[in-house]
């Protein structure tokens, strides 16, 4: 696309009538987007904020019930049931994902001719959907019979009971979500392949061990892909929904075998509110307050990385 | 530059924060007619998975050229069901599990039947009661029951034979004579359960284990919880025992787990369980792919001995907002007519014989099908065992109780259930669990009674 140069001159910019016309058909080309962002997701965002002050049960018209729901975010337990389980689960899968994503993908970095095959092999867990991830995991989470278990046992270790223990549950879950971490993998490779040569030959004429050279050249040089992943594997885990649903919700028969307690994440109890218990102004409520603890920890992780995170061509 | 960046991060996440999943419509065109009815008729919920449906929707469309019959197949989903109607296009019946009904037809997303059965002349005297209690609330049908699923206790005898009892030596009458029974037939192998002794299936049967005691866990109305009554504690208590005495939940979910009921290595067959309270289709399964194995089935029973089962089954409801009720109406009617359930079982006994398999019936919720079916159609296959066994659900079905109708069904089986879980767990012993559920489920219908 042609670009168009405009002089710096102090006050009010004229813009040319070749700009204005790019202008107009950069718009005319972002249109869709906008129109299926204001329909889509802005108009139903505005609507459920109304309907978080409404009681609504999908099928009658909404009854204003001012602050009620609000309130009965406070003094339902179960909402701070879910809640506690998500932000744990989120505690663990979060610094984990990225800490064995990050050793993967120095490995990977290093073993040159095969890294192509060896990049399709950790993303191919990505591509599996959700529901038969989840389906899968129930059978390898299996106390007696599973995978997970019989490999413990070749060990000597006696396997934990993943799917009926309360202590087990939430790092079953875990240990589940760490198979699609190939894309944080991905996303690491490239960044360590991002960062420039010549700033490890620096660090090698410095005297710059191995460990330095991690330290003081690929942390800061790969920081905004991890700043990136942190704040999107974080949003991910507090919207943890639809594997943890399949295992443990997704039928008749898993929810009347499993402690629901245990496995009872914030947007699970979200969709039961609204789709099974028709409370769809209460999961409004619900939603609204996962939306504001959302922009919450984003705000803090985005302030914190002003000391960590390092953005190249960046005066410092 | 980096503040931009920053900026754009920040935006993005929001973004990503505010992302959903969207719900799914129904179509249809408008209808309505003749007292036959015709135009443009849509169904959800319900699939051709068998000779069963497809036999009874080709009786419909025989008799009804004129309408346009569209079935959406799959199992209920009340998002999509939701969805649609919320967006004012629902289909115009629904089959689903009849244990919803109540909280739909409370929030008045399903109509009453009334003008319905009237007009089309529905003889309502034909379903069975247990049913009928599960689709009518404040005395107002919201439903047409379809299948007719109870629970009966089946026994395998080759493993009663191994631990040297007989199939009367579990009593389920004598609740304090079961944990001996259990610990003769559950067997532990290099500290691995191997075989299930006795499973009581709760919490899923914890209602029928509760009303063989004489508790109902809810009103006749479906507005009361009754969940602290010591005899429903009692009947949890006596449950959790038998699963406790063969290695806990852990262990023997994980077990029971690996069973595969539909298939040729079921547990009947593997020996992998000795005694258990299930569904009749189990015996199906049974005759079709375990037909040599040594099984025994026995009705349910309360602690005075009497036969005692737990009713199941779908329903079909017509939606609020249904464009075309004349002909849902003529559809509902026919789908559960003792001639199209006959028809129905025909084409199931023919299959059945084409495959070299036995039939063992087909359980309606209409008395009069199922009268006309075994009476006219079953034929004993020769097999004592599983001719017995269809004897005994054929009785069961008359001794049959239903958890009735509620405003705020889905909540309280919620309540329950998670309070059963969470003694299974180890979380909580059964008085206290239940007394929290008891809290939960009054709340939610209080909250539902408005």
């Amino acid at each position: 696309m042609a670009t168009t140069v405009t002089p710096s001159v102090p006050g009010r910019r004229r813009r040319t009538p070749l700009a204005r016309r790019e202008a107009r058909w950069a718009y005319v080309f972002l249109a869709p987007w906008i129109v299926g962002f204001l329909v889509l997701t802005a108009g139903p965002m505005v609507a459920s904020l109304w309907l978080s002050f409404t009681e609504y049960d999908v099928i009658n018209a909404p009854r204003w019930s001012g602050l009620d729901n609000y309130r009965q975010l406070v003094s339902d337990p179960q909402v701070a049931r879910s809640l506690g389980n998500t932000v744990y689960y989120t505690a663990l899968h979060v610094p984990l994902v990225m800490l064995i994503s990050l050793g993967l993908a120095l490995l990977l970095k290093r073993v040159g001719r095969w890294q192509g095959f060896f990049r399709t092999v950790f993303y191919l867990p990505v591509m599996t959907p959700a529901v038969a991830v989840g389906i899968l995991f129930l059978l390898l989470l299996n106390t007696q019979d599973g995978l997970i278990n019989r490999g413990l046992a070749l060990l000597g270790i006696d396997g934990p009971s993943w799917t009926t223990d309360p202590d087990w549950v939430m790092p079953g879950i875990v240990l589940m979500s760490l198979w699609s971490l190939g894309s944080t993998v991905i996303i690491y490779l490239a960044a360590l392949q991002n960062v420039p040569r010549d700033l490890y030959e620096a660090a090698d004429l410095d005297g710059a061990g191995a460990w330095a050279r991690f330290r003081h050249v690929t942390l800061p040089m790969i920081s905004g892909s991890l700043f990136f992943t942190l704040i999107v594997n974080t949003i991910a885990s507090l919207q943890m929904f639809t594997e943890v649903y399949t295992m443990y919700f997704g039928n008749r028969q898993t929810q009347n075998s499993f402690d629901s307690d245990a496995a009872s994440f914030y947007v699970i109890y979200l969709f039961q509110q609204a789709f099974q218990f028709l409370h769809m102004g209460f999961a409004s409520a619900m939603a609204w307050l996962l939306f504001l603890i959302i922009l919450i920890i984003t705000a803090v992780q985005v302030k914190l990385s002003n000391r960590f995170v390092y953005y190249e061509g960046e005066d410092r | 530059m980096s503040r931009r960046l920053r900026a754009t991060a920040l935006a993005g996440a929001l973004t990503l924060a505010m992302s959903g999943c969207g719900g799914v419509g129904g179509g249809g065109d408008s209808g309505g007619g003749s007292s036959k009815g015709s135009g443009a008729l849509s169904t959800m919920g319900f699939g051709f998975s068998d000779e069963i449906a497809k036999t009874r929707v080709d009786a419909f469309k025989k008799d009804h050229p004129d309408v346009q019959l569209s079935i959406t197949e799959g199992a209920f989903d009340e998002q999509q069901f939701l969805s649609a109607v919320a967006s004012g296009n629902p289909p115009d019946l629904v089959y689903m599990d009849r244990k919803l009904i109540g909280t739909y037809a409370k929030r008045g997303s399903i109509q009453p039947l009334t003008d319905c059965v009237e007009k089309q002349q529905i003889d309502m005297g034909q379903y069975r009661q247990a049913a009928k209690d599960q689709v009518t609330l404040d005395g107002t049908v919201y439903g047409i029951p379809e299948f007719s699923q109870v629970r009966v206790l089946y026994l395998n005898e080759t493993v009663l034979k191994q631990a040297g009892l007989t199939a009367d030596d579990v009593n389920l009458a004598d609740w304090a004579s079961l944990p001996a029974v259990n610990t003769k037939l559950t067997k532990v192998s290099g500290g691995r359960l191997s075989r299930i002794g006795i499973d009581p299936k709760i919490p899923e049967f914890l209602p029928m284990w509760a009303k063989a005691d004489g508790a109902e866990m809810i009103s006749a109305d479906g507005a009361k919880a009754n969940l602290t009554d010591p005899k429903v504690v009692e009947a949890l208590t006596t449950g959790i025992k038998l699963i406790q005495d063969q290695g806990g939940w852990g262990k023997f979910k994980s077990f029971r787990d690996t069973f595969d009921f539909f298939g040729a290595e079921n547990p009947l067959a593997k020996n992998q369980i000795a005694a258990w309270p299930m569904e009749d289709w189990f015996l199906n399964q049974a005759a079709k792919n375990s037909p040599k194995a040594e099984l025994v089935v026995k009705p349910f029973v309360d602690r005075q001995g009497k036969p005692l089962t737990m009713s199941s089954g779908q329903a079909w409801v017509l939606t609020k907002g249904a464009k075309n009720p004349e002909a849902a109406c003529a559809f509902v009617k026919q789908m559960t007519a003792t001639d199209t359930w006959f028809a129905a079982a025909k084409a199931r006994a023919e299959a059945r014989k084409a495959a070299n398999l036995p039939f063992t019936g087909v359980w309606t919720g209409n008395t009069a099908a199922d009268k006309k079916i075994f009476d006219e159609l079953y034929r004993p296959t020769g097999n004592k065992r599983f001719d017995d066994a269809v004897a005994t659900i054929r009785a069961a079905q008359d001794t049959a109780f239903a958890i009735p109708a509620s405003p705020a069904g889905a909540e309280f089986d919620k309540a329950w259930t998670d309070a059963v879980n969470r003694v299974l767990s180890g979380q909580a012993q059964p008085a206290e669990a239940l007394a929290r559920a008891q809290q939960e489920a009054t709340a939610a219908l209080d909250k539902a009674a408005g």
